[in-house]
C-alpha cells in the first residue's frame, strides 16, 4: 500500500514533547529464567491434563447421579447433578481457557509490531474513477433520454410494497367499535351472577366477610370456559370483595345501593398496566399494586391516592340475592384494566363526584 | 451444409498432460488443497495473519459480549429441543411434585420438563439465562467504554450506530426470551407489555390486538415470541454482530496513548498466534465462568413462582436487570392521562415506556454527530482520548449514567423500602426529584474531577511527579523532591490535540457579499461550553521554561537505585 493514504498527513500536530517511540522491550522473567519457563510450560500442560479428567468426571455423574439427589451444604441448597455437571464442565472450559492465555502471556513472544494504517477513504483517483463508472452506468440504462422509467420503476416498487404489509392484516382481529365492545370493553360480569370466593370457589355471602376483610373473588360463570377463553376472561374479572365499616368510609350518593352494608366490589385489575392488586391495607382502606405501586382507596370509590395509576379502580354493583347470596347487578359500568386510546374515560368515577 | 474441416499443419501436442501442479506442491497438503480451490493464500498480502491488535484490558469488554452471544447460540439451540412454545393448557404430570395436576401450559410444562427430568438440562437453561445477562451487561459497559474514550470518532460512526442497533436487539431479545416460560413472572412481565403498547396514541389498540392476536393473553403470543427469539432477532444480531466485527477488522482496532503510538499506526500483537490464544482462550474463560454460574447459582427457579395466572401477582415482581430503568420509570411517573373527547391518552405509560427508550436510543445514535458538530474536528481517530481529556463529553456520559442509575433505583423502589425500612411513597418521591437532580451534581462533580487531573497531568509534565521521600532540612523544614518524568509518560500526557472553541464565523466573503455562515452564535456558544474549559496543556516553550531554569531539581540515580538531590 502506498504511503500517501495515512489517516492524518500530521500525525505529530498535538506533540509538545517528541514522540521517544515504542518502549524498550523488557525480558519476561520465563524468557530470562529457564527454570521459569519450565514451570509455566508445565503449569499449561497440567491444566490442559485436567481437562480431560473433568470431562470424564462430567459423565460419570451425568451417569451415575441420581436425578433427585441434592447438596444441601452450606449455603448450596441445589441439585446435585446439576452443581455437579456445572462445576466439573465448567471448570474444563475454563482450564482451557486459563492454559491459551498463560501459554500466550508467558510463552509466546511477547516483541510488540507496528502496523501502519491506512485512511479508509480512498484517494481521489479512485473515487473519480468510481463516479466516472456510474456515469457510464446512467448512461448505458438510458434514463437520461427516457426520464420516466426511473419514476415508474420507483413507483411500481413502492406500490408493490402493500400487498406485502396487507398480507399483515389478519394478525389480530380488527378493534372497530363493535369488536372492542365485546372484547376488551365487557367482562363475563352480568345480572344475578354469583361471587365465588377465588381459594375454594364457593360462593360468598355476607356474613362471611368481617369489617376489614378482603376476599378475592371471580364470576361463578369463570368455571365454564377453559383454555385460551378462560385465560382471557380471568384477566378482565377478578375483583376484590371487602367489608369496611360504612361509618368510616365514603358511599357517594350514585353508588349507594352498589353495595350491601359496606361490602363493596371492585376489579381487581389495575387501571394502570393491568397487574392483578394484591396489597391490602386494612386500617387506611388503601389497595397496593405490587407491580408499579399504584394506591387506591376502597372506603373512597376507589381512588387513586399515590402512584402511576390515573384512573379509579372501577367498582362492581352488587347484591344480595334471594338465597342470600352476594351477586353481580350487572357487568361493570365502564371498561377494566389499562388504558387504551378508544376508551371513553368521561364516565369514570373521578373525585367530587357523587 | 457440412464445411470441411480446416487442416493445420503442424498438429499441438494432443497427449494427456497433467495440470501444472507447481502452485500445489510448494504449499502442499490441506493447504495448498484449499489455496488452489478457495485462493485464500492471497490474504497473507494484506498482512491478515499477522494483524496487529492493541492490548488493554477494556478491550475485552466487547469481547465478553460476543462470547456470551456465542454461549447463548449454543445453549439455546439445545433448549429448543425440548422446549414446546405453546400456550395450549395440559395437565402438568412431570417430576415436580409440588405442581402436580395443575393445569398449566405447554411452554411452562416444557420449562419443568427441562428443569426436572432432562439431565443437565436446568444446567443449560441457567446458563443461557445468565448469559443473556452477561451479554447485556458486557454490550453496555463495552458501549461506555467506547463513548468515554471517543471510540466513536471518524470513522468509526458507522460502527457505533451498528452497535446501538445491536443493543437494541439484544434487549428485545432477552425480553421475548425472558416471557417464553410462562411463568407468574414472564406472564406478569406480559401484561405490562399489553399495558404498555396500548397506551401508544391512536393506534395502541390495534397494535394490542396484533400483537396478542385479540385479547390479552390470548393464545398465540408465545408461537410468535418464540419466533422472534429464536429467528427474528437472533438473525438480525448475528448479521450485526458480523458487521460490527469486520468493521473493527477493517478500520484495525484503537488504541490507548502511549509512546510510539499515532493516529497513522497500531502497536501491539500479532493476530496468529497471540491474540488467537488470547481471544480463543478468553472465549474459554467466559464460557467456563458461565458454566460454573449455571451450576452453582440459581436463576429464574420457574417452579417457584408457578405458571402464569392473570389473576395472581407477587410482591417484588422484577424485570431482568436490563429493563430495571424503564420499570423505574414507569413506577416514578406522576400520574398523567388526558380524556379528550370519548379518547385516552396515557401519558403516565407511553411517556416513560415508550419514549424514554426513544430518547436513550435516539440520544446515543446522534451523539457522534453532535460531538464532531460542536467541536468541529474532521479527523480520523485512531488514538483513544483519555476520558478527563474531554471533560464536557465524559461528565456528559457519568450523568447519563447517573440518570439511568437513579431510574433503576426507582424499578426497586419496593425492595429498597422493605430491604431498609423506609417509605415506599417517600422513596418513590424522593426518585422523582433525584432523576433530575442526581445527573447535574453528578455532571457538575465529574466535570470538576477532570479538570482537576487535567491540571494534574500538566503539573506533573511541567514539574515532575513526588519522588515519595520526605527530607527534613538542617531547619527542621520538610520537602518532597520531584522526579522528572520519562519521556514516554511525559508523551502520553500530552500528545493529545485541543481542540479551541469554534469562534462565530462572519456570515459576508471578503468582498462583503453575504454568504452561509459557518459557525452561527448558538453553535459557537454551545461548542465553548463543549470545550472552553479545558486546561491548556503545557506548550513546548513552557516544558523547555521549566526544564532549563531549574524549576526541576536535577536528579541522578545514586547506587541503590534511588533518586537523590544534589
Amino acid at each position: 500500500m502506498s504511503h500517501d493514504n495515512l489517516p492524518v498527513k500530521d500525525p505529530d500536530l498535538s506533540h509538545v514533547v517528541a514522540d521517544p517511540g515504542i518502549e524498550e522491550h523488557i525480558e519476561r522473567f520465563t524468557d530470562a529464567d529457564k527454570g521459569a519457563g519450565n514451570r509455566a510450560y508445565t503449569a499449561v500442560l497440567l491444566m490442559l491434563a485436567a481437562v480431560p479428567v473433568l470431562a470424564i468426571a462430567f459423565v460419570v455423574i451425568y451417569f451415575a447421579v441420581p436425578r433427585d439427589a441434592y447438596i444441601d451444604f452450606g449455603w448450596l441448597h441445589a441439585s446435585a447433578m446439576n452443581v455437579g455437571l456445572g462445576a466439573t464442565g465448567g471448570l474444563a472450559v475454563l482450564l482451557i481457557g486459563v492454559a491459551a492465555i498463560q501459554w500466550a502471556r508467558a510463552l509466546m513472544g511477547d516483541h510488540e509490531s507496528v502496523e501502519e494504517r491506512h485512511s479508509v477513504a480512498s484517494n481521489a483517483d479512485d473515487r473519480a474513477l468510481i463516479a466516472q463508472q456510474f456515469a457510464d452506468g446512467v448512461e448505458q440504462s438510458g434514463v437520461k433520454r427516457r426520464p420516466l422509467l426511473l419514476g415508474a420503476i420507483g413507483g411500481a416498487l413502492g406500490f408493490s410494497v402493500i400487498p406485502a404489509v396487507v398480507l399483515f392484516a389478519d394478525m389480530g382481529p380488527h378493534p372497530v367499535k363493535k369488536v372492542r365492545r365485546e372484547t376488551i370493553e365487557t367482562t363475563i360480569w352480568a345480572e344475578e351472577v354469583l361471587l365465588l370466593n377465588d381459594v375454594n370457589w364457593l360462593p360468598l355471602r355476607p356474613e362471611m366477610l368481617e369489617v376489614g376483610q378482603l376476599v378475592n373473588a371471580q364470576p361463578e360463570t369463570l368455571l365454564e370456559l377453559h383454555g385460551t377463553e378462560y385465560m382471557i376472561e380471568k384477566a378482565k374479572s377478578p375483583i376484590v370483595v371487602v367489608r369496611m365499616d360504612p361509618e368510616s368510609i365514603r358511599i357517594p350518593e350514585s353508588r349507594r345501593d352498589w353495595q350491601v352494608s359496606g361490602i363493596l366490589a371492585y376489579s381487581k385489575i389495575c387501571t394502570h398496566v393491568g397487574c392483578p392488586i394484591s396489597l391490602w391495607e386494612r386500617q387506611t382502606h388503601h389497595l397496593l399494586c405490587p407491580c408499579h405501586q399504584s394506591t387506591f382507596d376502597l372506603g373512597d370509590s376507589g381512588l387513586v391516592v399515590f402512584g402511576p395509576a390515573a384512573r379509579a379502580l372501577p367498582q362492581l354493583p352488587i347484591r344480595v340475592n334471594e338465597d342470600g347470596y352476594l351477586v353481580a347487578q350487572s357487568d361493570f359500568t365502564v371498561p377494566v384494566g389499562p388504558s387504551f386510546f378508544e376508551r371513553d374515560s368521561r364516565n369514570d368515577f373521578v373525585k367530587g363526584d357523587n | 451444409m457440412a464445411r470441411p474441416t480446416s487442416v493445420v499443419d503442424s498438429s499441438p501436442d494432443v497427449e494427456a498432460r497433467e495440470a501444472d501442479s507447481t502452485n500445489s506442491s510448494q504449499t502442499g497438503g490441506v493447504l495448498g488443497w484449499a489455496d488452489d480451490r478457495l485462493g485464500l493464500a492471497k490474504l497473507g498480502r494484506s498482512g491478515l495473519l499477522r494483524k496487529v491488535f492493541p492490548d488493554h484490558w477494556s478491550f475485552l469488554l466487547g469481547e465478553i459480549a460476543l462470547y456470551s452471544f456465542i454461549v447463548l447460540l449454543l445453549t439455546g439451540v439445545f433448549l429448543t429441543i425440548w422446549f414446546k412454545p405453546s400456550m395450549a393448557e395440559i395437565e402438568y404430570d412431570g417430576s415436580y411434585q409440588l405442581l402436580k395436576g395443575l393445569p398449566v401450559s405447554e411452554a411452562f410444562a416444557s420449562t419443568l420438563n427441562i428443569s426436572f427430568d432432562v439431565r443437565g438440562g436446568l444446567l443449560v437453561r441457567q446458563i443461557h439465562h445468565w448469559a443473556a445477562l452477561l451479554f447485556v451487561a458486557a454490550a453496555f459497559v463495552h458501549m461506555l467504554r467506547v463513548f468515554f474514550t471517543g471510540a466513536f470518532r471518524k470513522p468509526r460512526e458507522v460502527n457505533w450506530l451498528i452497535g446501538i442497533g445491536l443493543m437494541s436487539m439484544s434487549l428485545i431479545a432477552g425480553f421475548a426470551g425472558y416471557s417464553l416460560p410462562d411463568d407468574l413472572l414472564s406472564g406478569t412481565g406480559l401484561r405490562f407489555v399489553d399495558g404498555l403498547i396500548r397506551s401508544v396514541p391512536i393506534i395502541g389498540t390495534w397494535a394490542e390486538f396484533f400483537v396478542f392476536g385479540g385479547e390479552f393473553p390470548g393464545s398465540i403470543l408465545i408461537p410468535r415470541l418464540y419466533m422472534v427469539h429464536i429467528l427474528l432477532v437472533p438473525g438480525l444480531l448475528l448479521g450485526l454482530v458480523a458487521a460490527h466485527l469486520a468493521l473493527v477488522f477493517y478500520y484495525k482496532h484503537t488504541q490507548y496513548p502511549g509512546p510510539g503510538r499515532s493516529d497513522n499506526n497500531v502497536v501491539g500483537y500479532p493476530l496468529f498466534p497471540v491474540y488467537m490464544a488470547k481471544a480463543g482462550g478468553f472465549f474459554f474463560i467466559v464460557f467456563g465462568f458461565l458454566v460454573l454460574m449455571g451450576g452453582l447459582f440459581q436463576i429464574n427457579p420457574v417452579w417457584l413462582y408457578g405458571p402464569y395466572d392473570p389473576a395472581k401477582v407477587t410482591a417484588g415482581s422484577q424485570p431482568d436487570w436490563y429493563m430495571g430503568w424503564v420499570e423505574g420509570a414507569i413506577r416514578i411517573m406522576p400520574n398523567l392521562e388526558s380524556h379528550w373527547g370519548p379518547t385516552t391518552w396515557s401519558w403516565a405509560i407511553f411517556l416513560p415506556g415508550v419514549g424514554l427508550m426513544g430518547l436513550l436510543f435516539g440520544a446515543l445514535a446522534v451523539w457522534p454527530f453532535v460531538e464532531a458538530w460542536l467541536t468541529g474536528d474532521k479527523r480520523e481517530h485512531h488514538v483513544l482520548d483519555r476520558p478527563r481529556n474531554a471533560p464536557t463529553r465524559t461528565a456528559l456520559g457519568v450523568a447519563g449514567i447517573t440518570c439511568y442509575a437513579m431510574f433503576w433505583l426507582a424499578g426497586g423502589n419496593d425492595i429498597i423500602a422493605t430491604r431498609f425500612h423506609l417509605s415506599l411513597n417517600a422513596i418513590t418521591v424522593f426518585m422523582r426529584v433525584a432523576v433530575f437532580v442526581a445527573p447535574v451534581i453528578a455532571f457538575i462533580v465529574t466535570k470538576r474531577i477532570c479538570l482537576s487531573l487535567q491540571r494534574s497531568d500538566r503539573e506533573r509534565t511541567l514539574h515532575g511527579s513526588e519522588d515519595g521521600v520526605i527530607v527534613r532540612s538542617p531547619e527542621g523544614g520538610y520537602s518532597e523532591a520531584h522526579v522528572a518524568l520519562s519521556q514516554d509518560e511525559a508523551f502520553a500526557l500530552t500528545q493529545h490535540l485541543q481542540h479551541e472553541p469554534l469562534a462565530v464565523s462572519s456570515d459576508t466573503d471578503d468582498a462583503g457579499v453575504a454568504k452561509k455562515q459557518q459557525v452561527g452564535r448558538v453553535r459557537a456558544a454551545l461548542s465553548r461550553w463543549f470545550l472552553g474549559a479545558d486546561v491548556q496543556k503545557p506548550t513546548v516553550r513552557e516544558i523547555e521554561h521549566a526544564d532549563h531554569h531549574g524549576e526541576l531539581p536535577e536528579v541522578e540515580s545514586s547506587d541503590d537505585g534511588k533518586p537523590q538531590l544534589h
